[in-house]
């Protein structure tokens, strides 16, 4: 099914503070946004599949959501699987386009943990609270720990990494941090969580975002030309409890990117820009080496020396990540996806066919792929 | 006692013990740190479960660790996210590997150099607020 389906629209809230909006309120704009970009009306729309927000999860939300957007849809509701589930739900629609269970399908996430609460990313790990063990920070600090003793990745790497997010964000008018980087500012940055510091860690944002997606036929149909095929996607997924993997330094990135490339027909050397979930920065270490840009264990020196900021050999997260755009919905790495093989992202990256996109949720423990290619 | 540390007493966050966890924290109050095997395929674990998560059996068997470790990972605190822990800062948090193979979180104590992984531990039963917990020093 590779290239049978594509992204027909996409669209988005401002990212930040916007206070007084629900989450209902932040994917219906993002919703009328990407409608609006596709260029179809909303009772084209058959399947609405939604994320539920992370900060206040609710029963049903799916049928909460199409009921506000006064939408009866063949196939709709809600996937938890923390911040894999965006790119999951694009797989899933695509597989019940192909299968014809429905023909044109909204995906969107919206949360609100800057004005709302942020108490899912501070919570204790049930009984281990009595040690000290708290929070979202630490569980990927743990990773980066025994991943820096066990192959010399330094404090520096991961910083290299901030720098050319940040570098990227900078140039993003629509970015919730627009304040560049420098290796210095970074290592001067406070520890949160040994080892990682302030800007190690990604922001804390409101916002949403959404994706048409059709069958590449319907697409051609309606006459539209910037229609981005989906070549690729896969899963994997591995132990919630960081405690319990077996290798701290090894991810389920490995086999949802092997899935992914495989279904897309290409190896890592194939792609040509990457959109990766930067919760933190050892997040973008270790999918790059899962994804087999780097070998295992060598993922320091391969963010290291530029190698990652649009003008080096794999440009990453161009329009600003996680650590820079927007710290929700996550999604936003799939849309600027669709912008660089449109080409009109605002750091477009000249002649880029290829991009490669990552999701994944709780501590590297849950991950998606996406892989995107060039209108036909 | 000083009103200031009755309030941190107040506030630590002790387990919430239940049926399947008793076992587990009445043997630290007695200074032994036990975990859980199958008595069907003698897989070991940690935290306690009602069912064995390789082979799905029922009723594992309770067992005393020898209390020899290593160090898988550590981190350090510089944020608190608890009020507990406001007045500890920087305070570390270990994965721990037991020689029998379970895995917890923990702490390290009495370490007179650096930490390293893989660095061979003993556990140290040690009470806070009340609470007998299983930390480990370097061995």
């Amino acid at each position: 099914m590779r290239g049978n389906v594509v992204i027909a629209g996409i669209g988005q809230t401002a990212y930040g503070k916007l206070p007084g909006r629900g989450t209902v309120s932040l994917n219906i704009e993002a919703c009328r946004n990407a409608l609006a970009d596709a260029g179809i009306e909303k009772n084209a729309v058959d399947a609405l599949l939604v994320k539920p927000p992370t900060s206040n999860p609710q029963f049903m939300y799916g049928q909460t959501l199409a009921e506000a957007m006064g939408l009866q849809p063949r196939v709709g509701g809600a996937w938890d699987q923390g911040g894999a589930a965006n790119i999951s739900l694009i797989a899933f629609a695509a597989m019940a386009i192909e299968h014809g269970q429905c023909d044109v399908v909204l995906v969107c996430y919206a949360d609100n943990p800057r004005t709302g609460s942020r108490h899912a990313y501070e919570k204790a790990w049930g009984d281990d609270a009595a040690y000290g063990w708290f929070g979202v920070p630490a569980g990927y600090a743990m990773l980066a720990r025994r991943h820096m003793e066990e192959f010399g990745t330094t404090s520096d790497q991961l910083g290299e990494i901030a720098v050319a997010i940040r570098k990227h964000g900078a140039a993003n008018p629509n970015a919730q941090l627009r304040k560049p980087l420098t290796l210095d500012q970074y290592r001067d940055s406070p520890w949160v969580v040994d080892p990682l510091r302030r800007d190690d860690c990604c922001l804390v944002s409101d916002g949403a975002a959404a994706v048409v997606l059709m069958s590449a036929r319907r697409a051609k149909s309606l006459g539209m030309d910037k229609a981005v095929p989906i070549l690729g996607f896969g899963q994997g997924q591995s132990s919630s409890d960081v405690a319990q993997r077996p290798d701290l330094t090894k991810t389920c990135a490995e086999v949802s990117g092997a899935t992914a490339l495989q279904m897309a027909g290409l190896r890592p050397q194939d792609i040509d820009i990457a959109q990766i979930y930067d919760c933190f920065t050892i997040t973008v270490l270790m999918t790059l080496e899962a994804y087999g840009f780097a070998k295992h264990g060598q993922g320091g020196p391969f963010c290291a020396g530029g190698r990652l900021a649009i003008g080096g050999e794999l440009p990453v997260n161009t329009s600003g990540g996680l650590l820079s755009e927007t710290g929700m919905p996550g999604l936003q790495l799939v849309l600027e996806g669709v912008r660089q093989m449109r080409g009109d992202a605002t750091s477009q990256v000249k002649a880029a066919r290829t991009c490669v996109v990552s999701n994944q949720g709780g501590i590297m423990h849950t991950h998606s792929t996406l892989v995107l290619g060039n209108p036909a | 006692m000083d009103p200031t540390e009755d309030m941190i007493e107040a506030a630590f966050p002790a387990p919430q013990v239940n049926e399947l966890t008793a076992p587990y924290w009445k043997a630290l109050e007695e200074g032994r740190l036990s975990f859980q095997r199958c008595a069907a395929c003698a897989h070991a674990w940690l935290p306690a479960r009602s069912e064995c998560p390789r082979c799905l059996a029922t009723e594992p068997r309770w067992e005393t660790a020898s209390g020899r470790a290593r160090l898988v990972s550590w981190v350090v605190y510089h944020h608190a996210y608890h009020d507990y822990y406001a007045t500890r800062l920087p305070y570390n948090v270990a994965v721990v590997e037991l020689d029998e193979g379970p895995r917890l979180v923990s702490n390290i104590v009495d370490a007179r150099s650096d930490l390293w992984i893989d660095m061979p531990l003993d556990v140290v039963i040690q009470r806070e607020a009340g609470t007998a917990l299983a930390r480990f020093r370097p061995a």
